[in-house]
Order: C-alpha cells, then sequence, then structure tokens
C-alpha cells in the first residue's frame, strides 16, 4: 500500500518537475493558501547515470534544480523538486503535490495531471518521429567466408 | 509529529541568515558579549538562539554531533530537513551541541592539526542562563576584560594553553548567544 503510494507520488512529482512553468501556471493560476516551510531556493545537483556497459554509476553532469516545501491549512506537507530556476514554479509543483495527497485529488489529476502527461507524451512522440525520420538502415555484404 | 520537524525555518533565509551569521561573528570576535538572535524555532529541547547557529553555520559539509539530551528523534529530524548536516561521533565533529555536562570530556573532539588549526570542533554549549558575571576574560577582541558565566574554567584554561589549536565554544540561552573562541584567556577561579 505503501509503495502504490509512493509510486503514485513518484509520477506526479516527476510530472510537475519537468512540466513547462507557464503551462503549468496558465492551468493552475490562483494557489489556495499555505505556509512555506522551505522557501523556494535554486541550487544545481549532479545527475548520474549508468551510462557504461559495466553499469557503474556516471556523473553526467550537473542541473539547475530549484526546491520548495509548503503545508496547506489542513496539515498535509508537499515537496518539490523542479527543473530550472522558476521559484514560482516550485512553488505551486510542491501545492500540488500536497494537494494530490487530498480529497481534491481526482479533480486535480483530471484538471491538471492528465493533460501535463498528455503533452508530455505528444511532445515525445513528436520528437521520436523527427529522430525516427533521420534513421539509416545499414546493411552487411555478405562476405565470402559465410557464403 | 511530521510537522514539527519541518516547520521552525528561516522563513526569509537570505535576510535571516545573514542577520544572524552577523550576530556570531560579533560574538566570536567580541569574547564575553551577549548577542541577540530570532527567526528559528526549533523543537524542544533546542533553544532559539542553538537552532539559529545550526541553520547558519551548518550544512551537507559539516559533520555534527548531537550530545545528551539534545539527541532525539525530532531534533535529528529538524536537522537533517533544514541543515542536512550529517550526524557523527565527537570525534569526527565540526559542530557539537549539547550542555557541557553531556559534551564532556572535551578532550574528544578535534583540535585542528599545527599545519591546519581550522579543522577542529566548534562546541554549541547550551546554557540555563548567560550573565555578564563570572570568571574575567582577557585576549585578542577583548579591550580589558568581560565577563562572562562559563560552566567551569578548568577545561577552557586547558583550551587555551592549546593554542594555536584548540576548539572554539558558543554558548547559547533562549534567544541569546556569547562565544568564546580558542584564543581568550580566562581567568583562573
Amino acid at each position: 500500500m505503501i509503495e502504490d503510494q509512493t509510486a503514485a507520488r513518484k509520477g506526479w512529482m516527476s510530472l510537475l518537475a519537468k512540466a513547462p512553468p507557464d503551462r503549468l501556471a496558465a492551468l493552475l493560476p490562483d494557489l489556495p493558501d499555505h505556509a512555506l516551510l522551505r522557501s523556494p531556493e535554486s541550487g544545481s545537483v549532479m545527475v548520474r547515470g549508468r551510462i557504461g556497459a559495466s553499469g557503474g554509476p556516471f556523473n553526467l553532469g550537473e542541473m539547475t534544480v530549484t526546491r520548495c516545501s509548503v503545508r496547506m491549512g489542513c496539515g498535509t506537507v508537499g515537496h518539490a523538486w523542479v527543473q530550472g530556476r522558476d521559484k514560482s514554479h516550485a512553488r505551486r509543483a510542491a501545492v500540488v503535490d500536497a494537494l494530490m495527497q487530498t480529497e481534491a485529488a481526482a479533480g486535480l489529476r483530471a484538471s491538471v495531471l492528465d493533460l501535463l502527461a498528455a503533452e508530455a507524451e505528444q511532445a515525445r512522440t513528436i520528437r521520436a518521429a523527427k529522430a525516427a525520420a533521420t534513421k539509416v538502415d545499414f546493411f552487411t555484404m555478405v562476405r565470402g567466408e559465410d557464403a | 509529529m511530521i510537522a514539527d520537524t519541518l516547520s521552525g525555518g528561516f522563513a526569509d533565509a537570505p535576510t535571516q541568515s545573514a542577520r544572524a551569521f552577523r550576530a556570531i561573528l560579533e560574538a566570536m570576535a567580541r569574547p564575553g558579549t551577549i548577542h541577540t538572535v530570532t527567526a528559528a524555532q526549533p523543537p524542544a529541547p533546542l533553544s532559539v538562539a542553538a537552532g539559529v547557529a545550526l541553520l547558519t553555520l551548518c550544512d551537507g559539509t559539516t559533520p555534527l554531533h548531537l550530545a545528551g539530551t539534545v539527541d532525539r528523534a525530532e531534533v535529528r529530524d529538524w536537522v537533517a530537513f533544514h541543515t542536512g548536516a550529517p550526524l557523527v561521533a565527537a570525534e569526527e565533529a565540526a559542530f557539537a551541541l549539547g550542555r557541557w555536562e553531556a559534551l564532556a570530556p572535551v578532550n574528544r573532539f578535534r583540535i585542528g592539526q599545527p599545519d591546519y588549526p581550522d579543522r577542529s570542533a566548534t562546541l554549541i554549549v547550551e546554557m540555563d542562563r548567560l550573565t555578564n558575571h563570572g570568571p574575567a576574560l582577557t585576549g585578542p577582541g577583548i579591550e580589558i576584560a568581560t565577563w562572562l558565566n562559563l560552566p567551569e574554567t578548568a577545561g577552557f584554561r586547558a583550551n587555551r594553553a592549546l593554542f594555536p589549536l584548540g576548539f572554539d565554544t558558543i554558548f547559547t540561552c533562549g534567544d541569546r548567544i556569547a562565544a568564546l573562541p580558542r584564543s581568550t584567556r580566562v581567568e583562573a577561579v
């Protein structure tokens, strides 16, 4: 049960972190009352990945992130780490994270998260299609010794 | 319960931490003077001043030791959320927090090395009261003499004898803060 909640929360936090700040602001112009536990602050994090064939961690590079933590009037706590240095984006994402743990979750999912997910998927598809158009199929000549 | 450990940090970190740092700097530069700090609400039993000192001085690169009654889950969670300082044993700590009795024996803390005297610990000592009555202090930053109610004198005199090595001390009580750097000479009483 806890794992299910964590996985779902990971999903929407990831979506909010990567969403375009302007789009999120357009979808959710007004924020309900909340208190800042950690006011928005930007910094850099090292992005690591398993790039090599051996699977060892590799420092891919640093990226700018902004983090924020809020508490809603009902006591629910929301956290956000978003890419870029847009402080209102981090704050908005933290509020959405908090609201997603309350009864407002279903409405918010329909009005904000599903739209963001659809747009992200569409952007990914377009990019994949552009990349696919440049694909080159190589073929290997039959070599003498195989014949 | 979770909310308590998440609240109480600086609401306006750039301004408040700069003011707090200035107060701590003044206290350290003029040993024995008492300064007032505000803006942190750490969980009990930490005083406001101890919370301010932690928020201002500690981060992920400064190992912290919690001694005695302050080593409890609320304080550990609060430190983790607001500063990210790793909690370590006394021998490895860059900062140590607790009452003087809990910090003893103080010779287990780092005093630096002859070529790197800055690799030493700073003790944040929680006090029941903080007044300018007590052993006389003389030395750098003090015009003639100041007085401060130190918890003991022998430990600080032994620390002064190690100069330029030794630990530095910050005293906190409520929202007031004072300091005793290793360079200050403490009167024998």
